[in-house]
């Protein structure tokens, strides 16, 4: 039973040439109202959906408004009135941040001198952004976050152009949390390559001095290896000679973040393939131009999104330093909280804390997978 | 022809937010035929073929198969997808189950068939496809010309009277295309109903009973293989042609 | 003769094995000497602290209460038994934890991943807001929250006889009667009895196609018959309920309050990583195998059971284990709010004994026992679940 091609075709199509599409083709499909077909689709297709729908705009209801109420109705914003005024309010008290923010972001610093460490967070919040830019990423960059950082340890430390001392004690707030994320990751990641080199070398003794020291650090927990730091870090060096307890905290968050960055640069190394190694040895390239110049600039392109990843780990663990005595921005709330006067309204000291944090590393999670679709993009066909 | 088809669509159209990526698409595919789908990259064909199992939705126009009407009727789709086998560009075998497996999950859990009988029917048609000796092997350790056999088994285990494919072919290395192609030719010459969407055009020549060029969304044009390839009516197939036939 | 053996040195030295092999014994000698000289510093510091060395000091009297502990324990007690109490405490809030974590977690996970637009959207916020701010600050605010609770006189009692103060969260508990044992054995005569039940189930489906609900009936077995035996012995309950006696309420059990805040922010914090993982274990199935599972006509719950869970559980199960692991590093934040977890107690010992190096010695030993046997335990399960290629 033959068929023809023409019995298969409706009679008012089977013109060779393609019809002039009608207006009514082109428009897209008849939409009811938007909203209501939207929140039909979305929202109540099924039963179970529809239940589900009910009971998160009820638990909405409970929440919403009188969380408004707290928040922004009924609050205190004025610190005028003091801690009184608050109290005999029934709203937040963000009076609380008017009193005591200079207390919270800059810890014990002198008062007069805040706009050294407002100036210092400012340049280093700079280099981050400038850092996060692709079309920056030259050689030149480097030496700016060197001279950058040394800049911002001078105009901490002061003693000199006119600048009075402040000792690292008196160092705390946003600054400190800042500085100590930064100055971990930097210098964590020199040794976190030669970690990741070394676990992945051919050599018994120093793949099994890198494995040891890896699965060491990563099986403990942080405020362990702070414990380590602040209290043990003195006994290992000679009788005499004192370490500043920033620089022990600094230590010991600079060798654990060491550990999780070498196994994230562990994984940029095992993604490049064994033929790019195999060419560079062909060539005659030694080992370590080897590593240089063909599969440490390929892997770490692929490592920078974890790394961005470590850092926002790293600027959150820095609020631990609070356990071995540094005043960083947690602490320095903490300690803002203790007035008697204000410590009823702990929630919104935290809250404001907590803003602080989170925008940082909501901003820089963002920033991550930002980077990491750009990344790919080089590598897509 | 008094018999009804037992695939029509009719004035189908779809929109993928404002893309409007079928226009007015008509297609009749009588029981037992062949149709071959070709044409350009986002001319529609794929997203056509998977409207007819439902893997997409359509927003205008009807599609019957097998006199049952494609809606959101659930029961109306699951009765649909009995009946009608895909085989998929990228095969989708499932990894972490061996090849026997593969094949009688579907047997086992929507046709409620007994272990035996659905391993009985499972090495019956890997036997068909020159494969039973994988039976045991899992997915991964296949080739792909392997793998997409599994699949083609896979939808058959099911015994569809419509089998779609989309680009079944396109994924594979030349050297296994033959051994795919070869089994699809076996399957076209016992008499089932199939939908190819595939630039294999040897395998068109030799096997389809209707050739169906698509371009943009439409339906351009629909002939017999030896009308289509010696004389399309079209401007637009005489391009298309004129590119892929030329090596 | 003079050349052959020049030839033969500069040979050795260009021998790959001689350098990898010179190499290793100067970073080995570098390391010993560091930590050589390390050790002799730590030593003469100790000893001009007039501090003592070695672990007799566990023998010794312990001096200090500890809060609270599952075993009895007294202040004249050793210091290793405190460290025990402190270990314990650990592992009950990590194991309560993790349950609660992982419950909550992938609850979140899934409500990510709804279709429903409301759910997905708060399930996103709740995992957006809690990730970001650091646990030792939602450990604060729990803690603050707990201890802002009223006193036991003006205690809230939501109900059901559970009574919140400042006091911690006290709830009744049965009082034990010797019928429980047999309750307890028909629970575990349930679960024999389900199992049975599934072999039955899965080789009738074999043999004829016709599936069986084994699970909801074996859950139902494991549910109901306890409940009959329990019911067959008088339902014997006594409750020890909360009762207000002078400041406190006396009676039933107690989660103290600084269990209750550090139960509650590790739960909420690992829960929405725990959530993320989930989600992305589930993404990481292609959509390919859905699409191939629907169009064999499989339901949605058969292709979420047998096609996408085994294969989502693969990409899930190892980071799931890290954040199990993080969960029982992070209960040493305990200290910051006063429970006497393992590093608590040995913060303690350490102030009283001067021994830091043989205090934090023990807790990092501790931590990396569990750590090194959970990693080992994700090993050979990632090895035995692996998918099979060439």
């Amino acid at each position: 039973m033959t068929v023809r091609p023409e019995d298969l075709v409706r009679p008012a199509a089977a013109a060779a040439e393609i019809e002039e599409p009608s207006a009514a083709l082109t428009a897209g499909p008849a939409q009811p109202v938007p909203l209501l077909g939207w929140a039909r689709r979305n929202l109540f297709d099924t039963v179970p959906n529809t239940l589900l729908t009910l009971a998160a705009l009820w638990l909405l209801a409970e929440i919403v408004p009188p969380l408004l109420r707290w928040g922004l109705f009924d609050a205190v914003w004025s610190p005028a009135g003091g801690a009184a005024a608050c109290r005999e309010g029934t709203g937040a008290c963000w009076a609380l941040m008017g009193e005591k923010n200079r207390l919270m972001l800059f810890g014990v610093y002198p008062y007069d001198q805040h706009w050294r460490p407002a100036l210092a967070t400012a340049l280093v919040v700079a280099l981050l952004a400038t850092s996060a830019l692709r079309r920056f990423w030259r050689p030149w960059l480097a030496w700016a976050w060197g001279g950058g950082l040394v800049a911002v340890a001078a105009l901490m430390w002061g003693g000199f152009a006119g600048l009075s001392p402040v000792e690292t004690a008196q160092w705390g707030g946003l600054p400190l949390t800042l500085g100590l994320a930064v100055l971990g990751i930097v210098l964590a990641f020199p040794l976190s390559i030669l970690l990741a080199l070394g676990r992945r070398s051919d050599m018994p003794a120093i793949r099994a001095l890198s494995v040891g020291y890896i699965e060491l650090v990563r099986g403990v927990p942080l405020v362990s290896v702070l414990f380590m730091a602040s209290v043990m870090f003195p006994l290992f060096l000679p009788e005499g000679v004192t370490v500043d307890k920033l620089l022990r905290a600094l230590v010991g968050i600079t060798l654990f973040t060491a550990a999780y960055l070498a196994e994230a640069v562990r994984g940029g190394l095992q993604a490049i393939p064994r033929g790019q190694e195999e060419a560079a040895d062909a060539l005659g390239l030694s080992y370590w131009q080897k590593m240089r110049k063909i599969v440490l600039p390929q892997a770490l392109r692929l490592v920078i999104p974890p790394i961005v990843n470590q850092f926002i780990s790293c600027f959150k663990d820095t609020s631990l330093v609070t356990i071995v005595g540094l005043y960083d921005l947690l602490a320095a709330t903490k300690a803002a909280l203790a007035d008697p006067d204000w410590r009823p309204f702990f929630v919104e000291g935290y809250i404001a804390a907590a803003l602080v944090y989170w925008a940082f590393c909501f901003f820089m999670s963002r920033y991550s997978q930002w980077l990491e679709r750009e990344l790919a993009k080089g590598t897509r066909r | 022809m008094s018999e009804s088809p037992v695939v029509e669509l009719i004035d189908v159209q779809k929109w993928y937010g404002a893309f409007h990526v079928l226009k007015d698409v008509s297609l009749s595919v009588a029981k037992g035929q062949k149709v071959v789908v070709c044409g350009p990259s986002g001319s529609g064909k794929s997203t056509m073929i998977r409207c007819i199992n439902r893997l997409e939705e359509h927003q205008g126009g009807r599609i019957v198969v097998n006199g049952i009407e494609l809606a959101d009727d659930l029961k109306a789709i699951e009765a649909i997808r009995r009946d009608v086998g895909m085989v998929f560009q990228s095969f989708n075998l499932f990894p972490h189950l061996t090849v026997l497996e593969n094949l009688t999950l579907a047997p086992l859990w929507v046709k409620r068939v007994p272990k035996k009988d659905a391993e009985a029917t499972a090495m019956q048609y890997l036997e068909r496809v020159r494969i039973p000796e994988q039976a045991g092997k899992y997915p991964g350790q296949l080739s792909g010309g392997q793998q997409q056999r599994v699949a083609i088994a896979r939808a058959l285990c099911l015994k569809p009277s419509i089998m779609l494919f989309d680009e079944p072919t396109s994924a594979l290395d030349p050297e296994m295309v033959k051994e795919v192609l070869d089994v699809m030719i076996e399957l076209a010459g016992e008499g089932m109903t199939m939908i190819c969407v595939t630039h294999e055009m040897g395998f068109a020549r030799a096997v389809a009973d209707t050739m169906v060029f698509m371009a943009e969304g439409r339906v351009v044009e629909t002939a017999s293989p030896q009308d289509f390839f010696t004389n399309p009516r079209s401007e637009r197939t005489r391009q298309f042609l004129g590119q892929i036939i030329g090596h | 003769m003079p050349m052959e053996r020049g030839r033969r040195v500069r040979a050795l030295l260009y021998s790959a094995r001689f350098r990898a092999a010179v190499y290793q014994v100067v970073v080995v000698a570098a390391v010993v000497a560091l930590g050589w000289y390390l050790v002799h510093n730590t030593l003469a510091n100790l000893a001009a602290r007039g501090i003592a060395t070695g672990l007799s000091f566990l023998g010794r009297e312990a001096g200090f209460d500890i809060g609270e502990s599952p075993i009895a324990f007294e202040a004249s007690d050793s210091y290793l038994r405190a460290l025990l109490v402190g270990l314990l405490n650990t592992l009950a809030v990590a194991v309560t934890g993790i349950v609660l974590a992982s419950l909550l977690g992938l609850t979140v996970g899934i409500g990510r991943l709804s279709r429903n637009w409301l759910v997905a959207r708060l399930a996103t916020l709740y995992v957006e807001a809690v990730r970001n701010v650091p646990l030792l600050l939602q450990l604060f605010v729990w803690y603050g929250l707990v201890t802002a609770l009223p006193g036991p006189k003006q205690a809230l009692q939501p109900g059901l006889g559970v009574v919140l103060s400042n006091r911690g969260l006290k709830f009744p508990l049965p009082h034990w009667h010797y019928s429980y044992v047999a309750v307890l054995a028909a629970l575990l005569a349930a679960v024999a009895a389900a199992l049975v039940l599934r072999r039955w189930a899965l080789a009738r489906q074999n043999r004829t196609g016709q599936p069986f609900p084994w699970l909801p009936a074996g859950l139902g077995l494991m549910l109901g018959l306890p409940l009959l035996v329990f019911a067959a012995a008088g339902a014997p309950l006594d409750w020890d309920r909360p009762v207000l006696a002078g400041f406190n309420f006396r009676g039933g059990a107690t989660l103290s309050p600084e269990f209750a805040a550090l139960l509650a922010g590790l739960s909420v914090y690992t829960s929405s990583f725990i959530a993320e993982i989930v989600r992305s274990g589930i993404l990481a199935v292609p959509a390919g195998q859905t699409e191939a599972a629907l169009s064999l006509g499989l339901t949605r719950g058969q292709t979420l059971r047998l096609v996408v869970l085994p294969q989502a559980l693969r990409v899930i199960v190892p980071p799931l284990t890290s954040q199990y692991l993080n969960l029982t590093k992070n209960s040493s934040l305990a200290v910051a709010i006063g429970y006497p977890d393992l590093v608590s107690v040995a913060n303690t010992t350490i102030n009283q004994t001067g021994q830091a190096v043989e205090g934090v010695a023990v807790v990092m030993s501790v931590f990396l026992v569990v750590s090194l046997s959970l990693s080992w335990l994700m090993n050979w399960y990632n090895a035995k679940v692996a998918l099979v290629t060439r």
